[in-house]
This record gives structure tokens, C-alpha cells and sequence, in this order.
């Protein structure tokens, strides 16, 4: 399992570079995380970055961008304007989350 | 050591899907065929894919108002349901059938057509009305969901993906 440095950190990421220990992650590291993949954080980032570790929690599942518009109440455009292209890999990579599973 | 590597960070690759088109024509109005076509645009729309989506001959159901709440799911003469073929054509099984799909699709966090829809123009995929298939039908736009961007024809929609990759379902 490679190991990189995230802003002075070492982290376990996987082949592509998502991070593969959920714990190893904490708000402090997202800023340069998101700065890798060229976005600036906002409140309304952080607002989707919390609903996503939060569910993360209690569901052991990232939420796609269905579940982050169907619970997390944060609708699919505005996901697509905060994270731009491909909203459900950027938020997961940012959150220290995997890539979602579902479909949907 | 005198050099630290650069950190590894997955390449989104933004610009790989730049000018990629996907065209999906949706011709079946059965629930079950119906979900084919939204979750591959779905999904496309999720990779930065610019996705198009024609609704075409029963397809158009999908789009329709007084319709697209009401899609049914029926075993008869399919049989990937390896329901026994002769019980298929019975009264109600087309309602219990639908009932049991909507709640497995439901379980797994996918919505029903409108909503799924609306996500799908929220993500910014574009819907089309197919011109023949709406005069069979005698609707117009009025009589269909409001984001749909147009009735067009066949030879339109052609035009307009052109250099798109093309499912038809």
C-alpha cells in the first residue's frame, strides 16, 4: 500500500491516490487535498464534507451523489458547481473517503 | 534521502472526457427498460460526459406527465423472471410485479422516473422529445415534463450528437 505526504502527513493511499484509511484523515488535511485537485473550500464544501464522513460513519458506505441529494440535502447541481465534473470521485477523495460504490 | 517524492494524487483527468458524448435513445416504456438508459446517463453525466437522451416511440412515456409516475413492470413473455410462463398473463400480476420492482429499485436508493430525471438535468444532461413519436401521440409540449428541451426530430438528434457515442435501449 503506498504511502504519500499530505501536507507534511503521511498517509496509506491506494494505487490511485485515494486515501485508504478513513482515520488517518482529519478537517485539517481537506484544504490540501482539495488545493491537489484544484479547489478552494468553502462553507458550502464543507457543508457536503461533513454530511459525507458523518454518513460514512454509520452507513461504512461513501454516498453517492444521490444519497448526498436524497439525505444530505445538498442537490445534485449545486454538487456538480461545488466539485466540478465528476462531483462523487472529488468529494470522496477530499472527505478521505473511497470512491462510491453504487450506481446511483 | 535527498528528494521527496510528489505526493500521489488521483488524476481526475478532467480534460480525457473533453468533447465526449454519449447519445441514449430510449424506446421502451416498461419500467424495467426504462432504468437501463437513465442510470448509464446518470452515470455518464458522473464522468463529465456531455449525455443525450432521446425518447422515442414508447419511450416517450418516460417524458410523458400523465404517464411517467405510472410505468409498469410486467413478466409476461419475459423469462428472466423465471416465473412459470403460463401464470404471467394472469389478472394483477403486472401490479404486484411493478409493486415488487419499484420497491427493490427503491431499497436501493434509486428513484422513481420524475425524480430520476430531474437529477439527471440537475447534473446537466439534456432531454429531447421525439417529433414522429409525439405526433402518433398527439402531445405537445405541454403534456410534457417541463425539462425537456425540445420535440425534434430523429434526423435533429442525429445531427445534434454528432461524434457521440450512441446507446439505443
Amino acid at each position: 500500500m503506498p504511502v504519500t505526504t499530505i501536507d507534511g502527513r503521511e498517509v496509506h493511499v491506494n494505487e490511485e491516490g485515494f486515501l485508504t484509511d478513513p482515520a488517518e484523515w482529519d478537517e485539517a488535511m481537506a484544504p490540501g487535498l482539495a488545493a491537489a485537485i484544484g479547489i478552494e473550500l468553502t462553507d458550502d464544501h464543507w457543508k457536503v464534507l461533513r454530511f459525507l464522513r458523518a454518513d460514512f460513519a454509520t452507513q461504512g458506505e461513501t454516498a453517492t451523489t444521490r444519497r448526498v441529494q436524497a439525505v444530505g440535502g445538498v442537490s445534485t447541481k449545486e454538487q456538480f458547481a461545488l466539485f466540478p465534473k465528476k462531483p462523487a470521485k472529488k468529494m470522496a477523495y477530499i472527505a478521505g473517503l473511497p470512491k462510491p460504490r453504487g450506481c446511483v | 534521502m535527498t528528494t521527496s517524492p510528489a505526493p500521489l494524487v488521483p488524476s481526475f483527468d478532467d480534460d480525457a472526457n473533453e468533447g465526449r458524448k454519449l447519445a441514449i435513445i430510449c424506446s421502451k416504456g416498461n419500467l424495467d427498460m426504462a432504468y437501463p438508459g437513465l442510470i448509464l446517463g446518470n452515470a455518464a453525466l458522473g464522468e463529465g460526459v456531455e449525455t443525450h437522451i432521446f425518447f422515442t416511440f414508447w419511450g416517450l412515456d418516460m417524458i410523458t406527465k400523465s404517464r411517467m409516475n405510472d410505468l409498469k413492470f410486467t413478466p409476461v413473455g419475459n423469462t428472466a423472471t423465471h416465473m412459470p410462463m403460463g401464470l404471467t398473463p394472469m389478472p394483477g400480476i403486472t401490479g404486484m410485479a411493478t409493486k415488487q420492482m419499484k420497491k427493490s429499485i427503491a431499497d436501493l436508493g434509486v428513484p422513481e422516473i420524475p425524480e430520476f430525471l430531474e437529477q439527471i438535468v440537475g447534473a446537466g444532461g439534456h432531454l429531447w422529445a421525439c417529433r414522429l413519436s409525439a405526433d402518433m401521440n398527439k402531445l405537445t409540449d405541454t403534456d410534457l415534463y417541463s425539462e425537456v428541451e425540445g420535440i425534434i426530430s430523429a434526423t435533429d438528434f442525429i445531427e445534434l450528437t454528432a461524434g457521440a457515442q450512441m446507446l439505443f435501449i
